[in-house]
């Protein structure tokens, strides 16, 4: 007989096989992860997810008996039956009337196929349909950096991190704390001889006994280490994240009538973009969501993305809101703030030269980055227009028409290439 | 070893290492030789519980080509792991010399005895004396043929594509269940002659296949005649063999293919029809093997008290009208039935000299090896099942026919009513027609190259709802029309489904 450690072969044998079936079934899981989407926070791109597929796409067709014809069976566990009973035909096919089912050999039922999405394998999904370039998909799937910081002390470590200063204090302390007993005996057996070398001179039995005791325990203190193993101190080194600055990221809709469901889902596919392309570069960011009719009001995620109100639209309103809230909270230079603003493009015809006046003045000097799509498949509407007078004064501005979300990522195009560069 | 000097007893507590199991092996061993249990030598494979899953997502088998549906099949056995909802992996053993059994390291001690004495000496003897498997399979073979097809499969993913090699294997794997000769004995499989004779086949086979094309004059003398022939000339059950031979539009390399699957469908085919057989025989001798260490005083109280309750687990069998009733369970069925030879074999009522003349009362060892070695499932129910287990099991049988409202209890377990359970419960096991009967009728040499089968229909039971799906498939590796034919009790025939296919290759009419 042998035996044979298998253990550390290698592993993953059938990752092949796992991407094949995740290639084959790409449209299936593309939905899902579609659907998905909507149900996710657009801060919440760390996590893999949970898909699931109906399990008759899945399945591998054999030549098999239907139900109908003549079926003997065999059953176990007879607890009421004589031969030649008649029984009522089972609903739903229950123990009398499906023999063709049991020859399958996966006894799952007619549920659907559930399984796990690694964070990569979502985010490749959610990247395809951005139409994402590769060298982009790999930083922005990279998991932030970390650099090494001082910590503090441990009390272990490798003797090249060992902080002597530390360390000797360490033992130095440890000295005084062992030998204080000793010591403290110490004086008082000086006191006592000195009374003693007062009343009985240095002949006598009692000085040299104490002297004795006196002796030993200064050997005693010398005994005690000098440094010993526990008061080793080492420098203690941890992992931080490398992008130590803050972000601030606005994201802007209207929720006017005119944007429906499916614009909405494109717009969020928009923001979360802009949201892992800061996550990447920034340690820290704030989202604040704006969302606007003919008047704006900052919300949080949640109703941003599934109110729903209607009415006209008047766009300044957010951007005016923007503008105070970037006043209020996040001047001071400690911020950089990115601007995304989804609309279908329908405005108040007044209010567009005003919302470039806003744009342009009071907002786009503050923005590292101003991101404005209009999702729309029709004409470009006025504001569009409008929009358009800025492209060429602001490098920081970028403006996109789209369709749909394969669309979205040339908004960004600036954006990427400034920072992978 | 002498039997008077006093053994010291096996380890034991929960932890495993390697000597443990080494001596565990050891003791197994010995006992299953004083049994005369015959087997090949056995490898054992310390594997981790990923590892299993691998395994068992490639049906079992260490290597195997790479196709989606084995990670469909990963993914599902993960999620069933990851909930805990199967003991995973019992055991895997693999029908090859030396016989490999896996043992999981997560398991415990005592599970790693159990699953030595279960697979390495139960399944190992199985595969190794059963007919089945002595005429279909080769131990010797297997994995080296693996191996050949994994690197050709690979092989023409780099060269056709993985696209086009996919869609070829998932017509191919939606035929593997025809894809055997039940009847006709094959040859044996060897790595060498394998990849020597590979090469020749696909020039020769190309050659072979234009038999479908000869428009040589010669033949036009006698068309009068050869229009009534058909081709084939006896009808072919394995569809498989026959796309592979004669599909008029296959590469040589496609043609391999088919055949890998074909043959990789062959080797498990034994497996299939020697469900109830074989795991009721493994699961006998594990009960037998370690009840005899223990009665040696070698085993601990607790040892038994893990390996009897993951014993009784797997022989449990739910009534017909539980929740988790899911047919009769073979691991239960097959280790009552081997119980019960041996009681006849022992202890013989006068029922039993009735029933089984010729076992009641004979050495049990001999006839456990007859019975092992020369029967499948089908013939084994039929041939030993006895009144005794029917009771045990109260089995019934229950006839469902479309034409009637109600369905009819046709037999109990009672006198008049044990035959026809047995021949009920024997026919269930047999593949003949618990799947459908489809074969190779006829080819439209001078007309449109269409094939068509036929269905000999089995109790007037209709095909299922993925023949269509399959039909395509078959066109697929046919490339032209492909017809099925039902052929009633009677003897009439119907057309039931047409995949209408017209391909041409580039440059010809």
């Amino acid at each position: 007989m042998r035996i044979i450690d298998r253990r550390f072969d290698s592993k993953n044998k059938s990752a092949v096989n796992r991407q094949r079936f995740m290639r084959r079934f790409k449209q299936q899981i593309r939905r899902a992860v579609s659907d998905a989407i909507q149900g996710r926070s657009i801060r919440d791109l760390n996590n893999g997810e949970k898909i699931s597929i109906p399990t008759r796409d899945l399945s591998e067709p054999h030549f098999q008996h239907g139900r109908g014809g003549e079926w003997e069976q065999v059953f176990p566990g007879n607890d009421q039956f004589s031969g030649g009973d008649l029984i009522n035909r089972p609903m739903g096919g229950g123990a009398g009337g499906s023999g063709g089912g049991k020859a399958s050999n996966e006894g799952e039922g007619e549920d659907d196929f559930v399984f796990q999405l690694s964070r990569e394998e979502f985010l490749d999904v959610f990247f395809d349909d951005l139409a994402l370039p590769n060298l982009v998909r790999t930083q922005l799937a990279r998991i932030t950096d970390y650099k090494t910081q001082r910590a503090g002390f441990t009390s272990d470590g490798v003797p090249a991190n060992i902080n002597i200063v530390r360390s000797m204090r360490g033992a130095l302390g440890r000295r005084l704390a062992v030998g204080s007993p000793y010591n403290s005996r110490l004086r008082e057996l000086h006191k006592e001889l000195e009374a003693l070398l007062k009343e009985q001179g240095e002949d006598s039995d009692e000085v040299r006994a104490l002297r004795e005791e006196m002796g030993k325990l200064r050997a005693k203190i010398e005994r005690i280490p000098f440094i010993d193993s526990f008061d080793l101190r080492y420098n203690n080194r941890i992992k931080v994240p490398r992008p130590t600055t803050q972000a601030v990221m606005f994201c802007v809709m209207d929720v006017s009538g005119s944007m429906d469901e499916e614009k909405k889902a494109t717009a969020k596919r928009f923001f979360m973009l802009l949201y892992l392309f800061l996550n990447r570069s920034y340690e820290h960011i704030e989202v604040v969501f704006i969302r606007h009719h003919t008047v704006a009001k900052e919300v949080d995620e949640d109703e941003f993305f599934h109110s729903r109100e209607s009415g006209g639209t008047v766009v300044s309103s957010a951007l005016n809101l923007m503008r105070d809230v970037i006043h209020q909270r996040y001047t001071g230079g400690e911020w950089n703030i990115y601007g995304a603003q989804a609309s279908d493009g329908d405005n108040w015809d007044n209010d567009s030269p005003i919302c470039r006046e806003v744009l342009s003045e009071a907002i786009l000097p503050w923005c590292q980055y101003f991101a404005y799509i209009e999702i729309t498949p029709g004409e470009p509407q006025n504001l569009w227009r409008e929009y358009e007078k800025l492209q060429g004064a602001h490098t920081n501005f970028a403006l996109q028409r789209i369709e749909e979300p394969a669309d979205i990522y040339p908004v960004f195009r600036e954006l990427f290439k400034k920072n992978l560069a | 070893m002498k039997r008077t000097e006093k053994k010291k007893p096996l380890p034991g507590g929960s932890e495993w290492s390697f000597e443990s199991i080494e001596r565990y092996h050891t003791e197994i061993a010995r006992v299953a030789a004083q049994y005369g249990l015959d087997t090949y030598p056995v490898q054992i494979e310390v594997i981790t519980a990923e590892q299993m899953m691998d395994a068992y997502a490639s049906v079992g088998m260490p290597v195997n080509y790479h196709h989606w549906s084995f990670g469909k099949q990963f993914l599902a056995t993960e999620k069933g792991y990851r909930r805990g909802q199967m003991g995973l992996a019992y055991e895997i053993v693999i029908n090859s010399n030396p016989c490999i059994a896996y043992l999981m390291e997560e398991n415990t001690l005592p599970m790693q005895g159990l699953v030595i004495a279960h697979a390495a000496y139960g399944h190992n003897s199985f595969f190794k004396g059963n007919y089945m498997f002595r005429t279909w399979t080769n131990a010797d073979a297997i994995i080296d043929y693996l191996i050949f097809a994994r690197n050709y499969i690979a092989h023409c993913e780099q060269r056709y594509g993985e696209e086009e090699v996919e869609l070829l294997l998932d017509s191919c794997h939606a035929l593997m269940n025809l894809g055997v000769d039940r009847y006709k004995r094959p040859p044996k499989l060897s790595l060498a002659k394998e990849k020597l004779r590979q090469q020749e086949r696909e020039e020769y086979l190309q050659t072979q296949v234009n038999d479908l094309w000869r428009t040589l004059p010669a033949h036009d003398t006698h068309s009068s005649a050869a229009v009534e022939r058909r081709f084939p000339d006896e009808p072919e059950e394995n569809l498989l063999y026959f796309i592979e031979k004669n599909a008029p539009l296959l590469e040589p390399w496609q043609r391999e293919i088919v055949r890998i699957v074909r043959k990789i469908a062959q080797y498990f085919f034994p497996q299939r029809q020697t469900q109830v057989m074989n795991e009721g025989w493994a699961t006998y001798w594990h009960y037998t093997l370690l009840n005899t260490l223990y009665d040696e005083g070698l085993l601990a109280d607790s040892f038994m008290l893990e390996f009897l309750q993951s014993h009784t687990n797997v022989v449990y069998q739910p009534p017909y009208n539980t929740r988790w009733y899911n047919g009769i369970n073979p691991y239960a069925l097959g280790f009552a039935m081997w119980q019960d030879i041996r009681r006849i074999c022992e202890s013989p009522t006068e029922e039993d000299r009735r029933w089984f003349p010729e076992v009641a009362g004979s050495d049990w060892r001999e006839t456990f090896d007859f019975a092992m070695k020369n029967f499948k499932d089908e013939s084994f129910v039929a041939q030993y099942l006895s009144p005794k287990v029917m009771r045990d099991f109260r089995m019934f049988a229950v006839l469902d026919d479309d034409r009637e409202d109600k369905l009819k209890v046709s037999a109990i377990h009672d006198d008049s009513g044990f035959r026809r359970v047995r021949e009920v419960l024997s026919e269930h096991y047999n593949l003949g027609s618990r799947e459908p009967n489809i074969q190779v009728w006829n080819v439209d040499l001078r007309g449109d190259r269409s094939l068509t089968l036929r269905l000999q229909e089995y109790r007037r039971r209709p095909l299922g709802d993925s023949t269509e799906e399959v039909m395509k498939h078959i066109a697929r590796l046919w490339g032209f029309t492909v017809r099925l034919e039902a052929v009633d009790e009677d003897g009439d025939v119907d057309l039931i489904h047409e995949t209408r296919l017209e391909k041409r290759r580039n440059g010809e009419r």
